[in-house]
């Protein structure tokens, strides 16, 4: 038991000469860090971190803008002028308004049969559905050029009835509707699981159709998941490349959406035209981000607590 | 998760009262809709997504094992696939150092800009592949800002397997953040409190309480970003240099074998990275199980 | 102000083990502690008891070195410890969730308090070894040390962090909320092991509890808290019996409180009025009145009430009764020969009146 107390003794000892005096300036001071990180360990980590997001994500972000300028304004509107690039731009919106709306009405019908009811190979369901996310966007447009392509498994009847998919805009549609498959029905399914059907159920008890059920139950409990998924898949339905690439065939004015276009101009050292396109693209990016923010930051209890990307 | 059920679905064999309940495809419910959503995901499911993806596993079966292993034995086949792999690999451990530090950072520390530096994690989620490929390749070629800087040092990052290294960087990080994050921040106080009252130090606390917590999150953050390095090409593809043997990457390769109508090629490329990228998966969720299992949590 | 350079006290010194002086805290602006004094004997069992809000757990995380005080100072058996960062305060704190490490197992998470000691201070492997089954034996978990904390039970967790905290020998024992996640047969349990636990082992031990049955049941000493001030310290007869403020008597022991008037020893409720011979006490007041502070009386000697119900409460049954309109009920324990039924008139007489200001 003595030399216990001795330790004891020690360790008290220790720390007290460690501190120094316990008291600066009549304020009595923590004589180090104990439950927390000191002062200066948390500014050099926030530093570390604020750098290392500086340099390797936000700086790539200013260089866009910084290069599509770089002539200045003149020659930034003017890259707008080429009729390619206008075809470009309105390819990419066509894309969007078809592959969005299609994987807005999966994603809702996916979270409803999946999260409102209990069936056998449920979570083999919901892997399947990931799946898209864990392919690589290349392998993903490939998929396509083996079944539609002039070697591929439909080609010879394709080629019969004179129909095109792939190196045309179906197979630039099909490819990024593949890509964007799984972006609404993850934003709903783990939210509408933790709502469980009580509400319905009371709809229903009620005297309300199914169908009025969803619409004044089911929607108004996901709107803001929905949006968020909604703005997620358009971001990628517009942005996505390497699958799109695989399948458009690259013909200009034609089957070239905006960053196929932007590969194109970049690759023809018209730097300037290429980056005032990619500047469309960040800025609907930093759109995206903005009205994601605002509502995880608003609305981030009407949101998915478990989401992975 | 279960949800508003109270008992797990599907029953244990035998039902609960030892008489063998009729075998039941799902849960009765008073809730209507179940076919009709049901047949509609199950369909499109399988005309996007199921559908073509056999596709392929038909052609790569069609080329047999052999074949395969022809094709990936191919020296600038093998080349690329190391660049792939390899490169993946150093970049999603980076992530997950650095992914580690935001979260923590982000989530721990109060300091002005934290909310706008918590938004910008995810710029790489959103911002297209192909306009931070020529971004990249714009700041680190030899003549750009961080490139210029490096030049007269004679490092040179564009156009080399470094490139390579940056971009997968930058596509990878927010899925280590994003990861760790939520774990973080459930993560209770009182624990890093108990390990103080029992003399640990504040290092003690970090390393034997606070990372073993984190491990499994990162762990799973490290394959999510590893899983998507090795698929990508629109960040890559600009700042590569795409040299045969040195810095080409896997689906560039596809890409290359399909200009040349090399369908087999390409489907073997293809098939031997869809076999890793589902191997990683899976670890993942063996990772997770087990996680669960021993811990009860993620 | 300037901390004392030592200690500022000279009696008590080889008894006292815990000593808080003055201590101050506040969060932001809002003051959480205002002003609290405390001592606690070597070897004393002492609850903290309060509503939420009170300040009973910022005290015990003052005292264990997890918050530091605004003002005031913290002395260990006579040494100044409000400087002494809580790794080296060797206070043994149960966390009210366990706050157990998920990652290692029972046996791992007992040992970790030895582990983490600097090398020279480092039991080796077999002390370390032998000191967690002492400690497993001790808390009834013996054989459990392969298992994780998400394998066990509530009670068994609860065991487990107690025995965490046992294994570093602290010199204090600190338990926040000890029972406050487990159900009412568990906690009964377990109320009446660690009182015997310490009974055993002798040390000194401060826990948190907004349950006054577990603080009468289980403690030497009830300091009761509100709003940032220990209102009363004192034994649980003391504070039960001979509440020292209207707080402690209405928190304490199921009291209703009664607003009267008081004035030249005369008390009046509503309309009715009873002698008083002690309370010094003049204007509005209130008068706390707990089950068994009334008796039924004959018709001359009472005070009339109307019975408003009968009900029952464990083992005795109990009227609510009706002074007048407008008043609260308060309640009776009726003698087991004594009938009534609701709306009757019962007179009753005050064995006590609890009076404090207003």
């Amino acid at each position: 038991m003595s030399d216990r107390a001795t330790t004891e003794h020690a360790v008290l000892k220790s720390t007290d000469d460690a501190s120094g005096v316990p008291s600066h300036g009549g304020r009595p001071v923590w004589p180090r860090p104990t439950i927390d990180e000191a002062p200066l360990t948390k500014a050099i980590l926030v530093v570390l971190a604020v750098g290392f997001l500086a340099l390797f994500i936000v700086l790539p972000l200013i260089a866009v803008f910084a290069e599509a300028f770089r002539r200045g304004l003149d020659h930034y509107l003017e890259s707008f002028a080429d009729p390619d690039t206008q075809a470009a731009i309105r390819l990419t919106l066509m894309v969007a308004a078809i592959a969005v709306p299609l994987n807005l009405v999966f994603g809702i019908c996916a979270a409803w049969a999946i999260a409102k009811f209990d069936f056998h190979g449920k979570s083999l369901l919901i892997t399947l559905i990931d799946l898209p996310f864990s392919v690589s966007p290349v392998v993903s447009g490939l998929v396509f050029v083996l079944l539609f392509g002039a070697q591929g498994l439909f080609g010879k009847w394709l080629a019969a009835h004179d129909l095109q998919i792939v190196f045309a805009v179906p197979g630039i549609v099909l490819a990024t509707v593949f890509v964007t498959f799984p972006f609404v029905a993850r934003e709903l399914i783990p939210l509408m699981q933790e709502q469980g059907t009580s509400e319905e159920e009371a709809a229903l008890t009620l005297g309300a159709s199914g169908l009025r059920t969803f619409l004044t139950v089911t929607l108004p409990n996901v709107k803001w998941a929905l949006l968020y998924g909604v703005l997620l898949c358009n971001a990628r339905a517009m942005g996505e490349f390497g699958a799109v690439s695989v399948v458009s065939g690259h013909v200009r004015g034609l089957t070239n959406t905006m960053p196929l276009h932007v590969e194109i101009l970049y690759n023809e050292y018209n730097f300037v035209a290429a980056f005032a396109v990619a500047s469309i693209l960040a800025g609907l990016a930093l759109l995206t981000l903005m009205a994601k923010s605002v509502l995880e930051w608003r609305y981030g209890d009407a949101l998915a607590r478990t989401r992975l990307y | 998760m279960s949800i508003a059920a109270t008992e797990p679905w599907p029953p244990a064999p035998g039902g609960r009262n030892g008489a063998a309940a009729p075998w039941r495809f799902r849960r009765p419910s008073a809730l209507p809709g179940f076919g009709v959503t049901f047949g509609f995901t199950v369909t499109y499911l399988s005309l996007i997504v199921l559908i073509p993806l056999t596709a392929l596993v038909v052609r790569a079966s069609g080329l047999g094992l052999d074949g395969i292993w022809r094709v990936a034995t191919m020296p600038r086949v093998l080349a690329a696939l190391q660049t792939s792999f390899g490169i993946s690999l150093v970049a999603a451990a980076v992530n997950a150092g650095f992914g580690l530090l935001v979260a923590w950072v982000l989530t721990r520390y109060e300091f002005p800009g934290r909310r706008l530096l918590d938004a910008v994690v995810d710029l790489p989620f959103a911002l297209p592949t192909a306009v931070a490929g020529i971004a990249l390749a714009a700041i680190y070629a030899p003549n750009g800002w961080i490139g210029g800087l490096l030049a007269p040092f004679g490092i040179k990052i564009a156009y080399t397997p470094l490139g390579i290294f940056i971009a997968l960087v930058f596509i990878g990080l927010p899925f280590v953040v994003r990861t760790v994050q939520p774990v973080l921040a459930d993560l209770d106080r009182e624990i890093e409190e108990a390990s103080a009252t029992l003399g640990a130090t504040r290092r003690q606390t970090i390393v034997r309480v606070v990372l073993p917590t984190l491990a499994p999150a990162v762990l799973t953050g490290f394959a999510l970003a590893f899983g998507r390095a090795v698929g990508e090409y629109g960040s890559v593809i600009f700042i590569a240099g795409n040299l045969p043997f040195t810095s080409e990457i896997a689906p560039l390769l596809i890409v290359i074998q399909l200009e040349e109508f090399n369908y087999a090629g390409a489907t073997a490329i293809a098939s031997i990275m869809l076999l890793i990228s589902f191997l990683s998966l899976l670890a993942i969720n063996l990772l997770q199980a087990w996680s669960r299992r021993r811990f009860g949590h993620v | 102000m300037t901390p004392s350079p030592g200690p500022v006290y000279t009696d008590h010194v080889d008894t006292v083990a815990i000593r808080a002086e003055g201590l101050e805290k506040r969060f932001g602006g809002t003051p959480a502690l205002t002003g609290v004094d405390l001592a606690v004997e070597a070897g004393e069992l002492v609850a903290l008891l309060g509503p939420s809000g009170s300040g009973k757990t910022t005290l015990l995380r003052i005292v264990a070195g997890l918050e530091r005080p605004t003002a005031g100072h913290v002395y260990f058996g006579g040494e100044d410890a409000t400087f002494v960062p809580v790794q080296a305060r060797r206070v043994g704190f149960v966390f009210q969730s366990y706050a157990l490490f998920r990652h290692l197992d029972v046996g791992e998470n007992v040992a970790y308090g030895l582990r983490v000691r600097p090398r020279h201070l480092r039991p080796s492997r077999a002390d370390i070894r032998r000191r967690v089954s002492d400690l497993l034996d001790l808390v009834q978990l013996s054989g459990l040390d392969r298992r994780f904390p998400s394998q066990l039970s509530g009670g068994q967790r609860q065991r487990v962090a107690l025995a965490r905290a046992l294994a570093v020998d602290p010199k204090v024992l600190l338990l926040d909320e000890p029972f406050g996640a487990l159900d009412a047969k568990v906690r009964r349990d377990l109320r009446r092991w660690l009182r015997d636990l310490h009974d055993r082992t002798g040390h000194t031990t401060l826990f948190v509890t907004h349950d006054q049955d577990e603080a009468l049941e289980l403690s030497d000493r009830v300091a009761i808290l509100n709003q940032g001030r220990i209102e009363q310290i004192g034994t649980p007869d003391e504070v039960y019996d001979r509440p020292a403020s209207g707080f402690v008597a209405g928190f304490i022991g199921e009291a209703v409180r009664l607003p009267v008037d008081v004035a030249d020893g005369i008390v009046t409720i509503g309309p009715h009025t009873l002698r008083n011979h002690t309370s010094s006490l003049s204007g509005p007041a209130a008068l706390y009145v707990r089950p068994r502070d009334l008796v039924p009386a004959d018709p001359h000697g009472g005070v009339p009430t109307r019975v408003a119900g009968v009900r029952r409460a464990g083992p005795a049954r109990r009227a609510e009764l009706l002074l007048a309109d407008g008043l609260p009920t308060i309640e009776i324990e009726l003698p087991a020969d004594l009938t009534v039924a609701r709306g009757e008139i019962l007179h009753v007489q005050f064995r006590t009146l609890r009076l404090f200001p207003a």
